[in-house]
C-alpha cells in the first residue's frame, strides 16, 4: 500500500506574518535605522487599510474600471491537445499596461494617497513596474519618479519612453551591474531623502516588512480569480498544478495564494540564470532574509536571463519558505528554451506572451512531454504579462 | 570581556577632548594599510574601516565607488583580515559592512577579533534585528555598535542607546554618506547624550573643520567617512591624507567644547 501526503495544514500557509515580517528563518526588515519608520508607517496604513471595507471597495472599483478586472481564464485548446494535459491560461497580459504588475500598484498608491504622500519612487527592471506606477501616479495625481539601471535603460527603451509620456521622471542608476538590484539600492537610498512626502512603491514581494506581504496581498486577486473561474471551468473544481514565473516572485505569490489550502501543486518557474532557490544561498539584500545568488566571498552575483523581469538575483521571502516547507516547487527554465515556448503559444493560441511568462508555459511544455504531468492533468498557468515590450528580443534571436 | 573600543573612546574625551574617527574602505589601495597608520600618528582615537559589499544601501556616490574599485582589485574579507592582522596600529579597529558579508561567514566575528578588529558597524541590522549578531559579537569580543537617525522615536533611541556597544552612531541627516551635513544631527546627538553615558558620534557629510567643529558641540565627536575617501579616490597618498586628518584634529582641538 503506497502512504497518501496530506496537504499541509491550510490556515497557517501563506498567512498575516505578523509584525516581524517573517515567513519561518525569511523575511524580516534588514534596512537602515532611518527607513525603519517608514517602514513601520507603511506597514500601519496597510494594516489599516486592508481591514477597511472602504479602501477595498475603491481598490476594486479602480482595478474594474481601470485595470479591467476580472482578467479571463482562457482554456488553451489547441496546445492542450497537443501536449495531452489541459491547460487553463490565467490572462494577467489582458490587465491595463500590459501585466500584472498594475494589481499591485494600484493599491500602493491608493494607499500612499491614504497617507498624505505626494510622490512615488519605485525601481524597474523591464519597465513593466516602472510603466505601472506612472499609470498610477498619473491617474491617482501623483508624481512618480523610477529608478532604472543604464543597461535595462538601454534594453528596454520602449518603457522609458512609455514612462516619460506618462509624465514620471525616470533617473538612470550608474552604479553596480547597472540593473534591476542596483535601481533597488538606489531607490532605497533615494527614499531615505524624501520619507516624507514620498511612498517606496516596491515592485515585486520583497523589501523590508511589509513588503513581501502587503505585495502578495495586492497580487491574491489574481490566484482569488483564478480560484472561481476554476471552479466554474473545471469538473474537479481544482487545478492539479498551479504554476507561475518566478522573479521576485509577485505573480506567483499572488496566484499561489489563491490555492495555498487546496491540494493543487504549486510550481514556480525561475530563470536558470537567476534561479535564487535553486543555485542561491541563504543572504540578506535590500531589507530581507532569503537566497540569493551570491559568490564565494558573499558579493552578490549579477543574474542573466533573457527575462529583464526575471534578472533578479534574489526571491522573495515568502517563495524560500513555501520552499523549504515543500508546499511549493521551484524548478528554472534557460533562455534556450524560452523562445520556442514564445513560438508555441503565439502559434496555437494566438498569444503573444511576455518573456517572463513564457518561461512558466516552457516549465508545462518540457513537464508534459516528459510525462511529468500524468495525461489530461489539469494546469493553471498564469500568464503574467504580454509579449510586446519583448518585440525587440525576439526579433534578434530569430 | 574587555571594551578596547569604548574604553579607548572614553579616555580620548576626558577634559571635553573631541574624538575623531576616520573612515577607510579596505582594499581601496595596495598600500591602504599605510592610510591606518599615517591616520593613527595623526590624532585618530579609534579607525573605521570598510570591508566592500556589492550592494552598499546606504552609502553615497563616493564610498560605493571606493567600494567598487576595491571589489574590482578583487580584495576579500579574508585577505583584507590578513592584512589587518599582520600590521601594527596603535588605536581601536571598527569594521563596517554590510549583514549579508556578516552573515555569510559563521566565524565572521571571531575572525575580526583573531585580526585585531574589536568594534563591528552593520548598518543594514537595525536594533529589533541585532539579537542574533550582538550575541556572536559579545562572545567573540567585538563591540557591536547601533545607529540612530534623525527620525528614530524616543522609545527606540533609548533602546538603541542601551544596545549599542562602543558608542552610539548618530546618523546626522536622512540621507546616505557623504550628503551635506544638517542640523538635525546635532539635535539626535544631543537626544543620544542625555539618554546615555556611552560616547555619541556624529556622522555622514562631515566634510569640512567648520562641519567637524559645529558637530562637535553637540557630540563626543565625528565620523569622517566621504570627505577623506574622495581625496584618496582623486589620488591623495596617505602621507597627504594624514596630513588632511591633523588638519582636522587641530581644528577640533583649537574649539573649546
Ligand atoms: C511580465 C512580467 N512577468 C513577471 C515579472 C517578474 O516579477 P514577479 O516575479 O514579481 O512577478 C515581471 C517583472 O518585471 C514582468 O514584467
Amino acid at each position: 500500500m503506497t502512504e497518501i501526503a496530506l496537504p499541509a495544514p491550510a490556515a497557517s500557509v501563506m498567512s498575516d506574518p505578523g509584525s516581524p515580517g517573517r515567513f519561518g528563518d525569511h523575511g524580516g526588515r534588514y534596512v537602515p535605522e532611518s527607513l525603519i519608520p517608514a517602514c513601520a508607517a507603511v506597514e500601519e496604513a496597510f494594516r489599516d487599510a486592508w481591514a477597511d471595507p472602504r479602501f477595498r471597495r475603491d481598490l476594486d472599483r479602480l482595478l474594474a474600471v481601470h485595470a479591467g478586472r476580472p482578467t479571463a481564464l482562457t482554456p488553451a485548446w489547441r496546445l492542450s491537445a497537443e501536449l495531452g494535459v489541459n491547460v487553463l491560461l490565467k490572462r494577467e497580459d489582458l490587465a491595463h499596461t500590459g501585466s500584472h504588475k498594475i494589481n499591485n500598484v494600484l493599491g500602493q498608491a491608493l494607499l500612499a494617497r491614504r497617507m498624505g504622500k505626494t510622490r512615488l519612487l519605485a525601481e524597474t527592471g523591464a519597465g513593466s513596474h516602472g510603466v505601472a506606477t506612472a499609470t498610477a501616479a498619473a491617474l491617482l495625481g501623483l508624481s512618480a519618479t523610477v529608478f532604472m539601471g543604464e543597461v535595462d535603460m538601454e534594453r528596454q527603451a520602449l518603457n522609458v519612453y512609455r514612462m516619460r509620456m506618462l509624465g514620471a521622471e525616470v533617473i538612470p542608476v550608474t552604479g553596480g551591474t547597472r540593473t534591476l538590484k542596483d535601481a533597488t539600492s538606489e531607490a532605497m537610498r533615494q527614499w531615505v531623502t524624501c520619507v516624507d512626502e514620498a511612498h517606496y512603491c516596491l515592485g515585486s514581494v520583497m523589501g523590508p516588512h511589509p513588503y513581501p506581504w502587503m505585495v502578495r496581498e495586492f497580487q491574491r486577486v489574481i490566484g482569488d480569480e483564478a480560484r472561481r473561474q476554476c471552479a466554474a471551468e473545471l469538473t474537479t473544481g481544482i487545478p492539479d498544478y498551479v504554476v507561475a514565473c518566478v522573479g521576485g516572485g509577485s505573480n506567483a505569490a499572488g496566484t499561489f495564494a489563491g490555492f495555498a489550502d487546496t491540494g493543487a501543486q504549486l510550481i514556480g518557474v525561475e530563470a536558470e540564470g537567476g534561479a535564487a532557490i535553486a543555485f542561491g544561498q541563504v543572504g540578506v539584500l535590500h531589507g530581507f532574509r532569503s537566497y540569493l545568488v551570491q559568490d564565494e566571498n558573499g558579493q552578490v552575483a549579477e543574474a542573466h536571463s533573457i527575462a529583464p523581469g526575471l534578472d533578479y538575483p534574489g526571491v522573495g521571502p515568502e517563495h524560500a519558505h513555501l520552499n523549504d516547507t515543500g508546499r511549493a516547487r521551484y524548478v528554472t527554465v534557460g533562455d534556450a528554451e524560452v523562445i520556442p515556448a514564445v513560438r508555441r503559444l503565439a502559434r496555437t493560441e494566438g498569444i503573444l506572451p511576455a518573456l517572463e511568462s513564457a518561461h512558466a508555459i516552457a516549465w508545462v511544455i518540457r513537464a508534459a512531454e516528459s510525462g511529468e504531468l500524468p495525461p489530461w492533468s489539469t494546469v493553471l498557468v498564469t500568464l503574467s504579462g504580454r509579449g510586446d515590450k519583448d518585440v525587440a528580443t525576439l526579433m534578434a534571436a530569430s | 570581556m574587555s571594551s578596547i573600543v569604548e574604553d579607548r573612546l572614553r579616555y580620548g574625551r576626558t577634559g571635553g577632548r573631541s574624538l575623531l574617527v576616520p573612515y577607510l574602505t579596505g582594499g581601496i589601495r595596495p598600500d591602504w594599510i599605510s592610510y591606518l597608520q599615517e591616520y593613527a600618528r595623526n590624532g585618530a582615537d579609534a579607525i573605521e574601516i570598510g570591508l566592500p559589499f556589492s550592494d552598499p544601501i546606504l552609502d553615497g556616490p563616493t564610498i560605493q565607488e571606493a567600494s567598487d574599485r576595491a571589489l574590482r582589485r578583487g580584495v576579500t574579507v579574508r585577505g583584507l583580515l590578513d592584512e589587518v592582522a599582520r600590521a601594527e596600529i596603535d588605536v581601536p579597529l571598527i569594521a563596517m559592512t554590510y549583514y549579508n558579508l556578516v552573515a555569510h561567514s559563521p566565524s565572521f566575528c571571531g575572525d575580526l577579533a583573531a585580526a585585531g578588529i574589536r568594534g563591528l558597524i552593520v548598518p543594514d541590522v537595525p536594533v529589533d534585528e541585532a539579537l542574533p549578531l550582538a550575541a556572536s559579537a559579545e562572545a567573540a569580543g567585538v563591540e557591536l555598535t547601533l545607529l540612530a537617525a534623525p527620525t528614530t522615536p524616543p522609545d527606540r533611541l533609548a533602546e538603541i542607546a542601551r544596545a549599542s556597544r562602543g558608542f552610539v552612531y548618530a546618523v546626522s541627516v536622512m540621507g546616505t554618506t557623504g550628503a551635506r551635513f544638517a542640523a538635525s544631527g546635532g539635535r539626535l546627538a544631543g537626544d543620544l547624550r542625555r539618554l546615555t553615558d556611552r560616547p555619541v558620534l556624529l556622522a555622514f557629510g562631515i566634510a569640512t573643520h567648520e562641519d567637524a567643529v559645529t558637530a562637535a558641540e553637540s557630540a563626543d565627536g565625528v565620523v569622517i567617512g566621504a570627505a577623506l575617501m574622495r581625496r584618496i579616490l582623486d589620488g591623495g597618498t596617505p602621507e597627504e591624507l594624514g596630513a588632511v586628518l591633523a588638519g582636522f584634529r587641530t581644528a577640533l582641538d583649537a574649539s573649546v567644547r
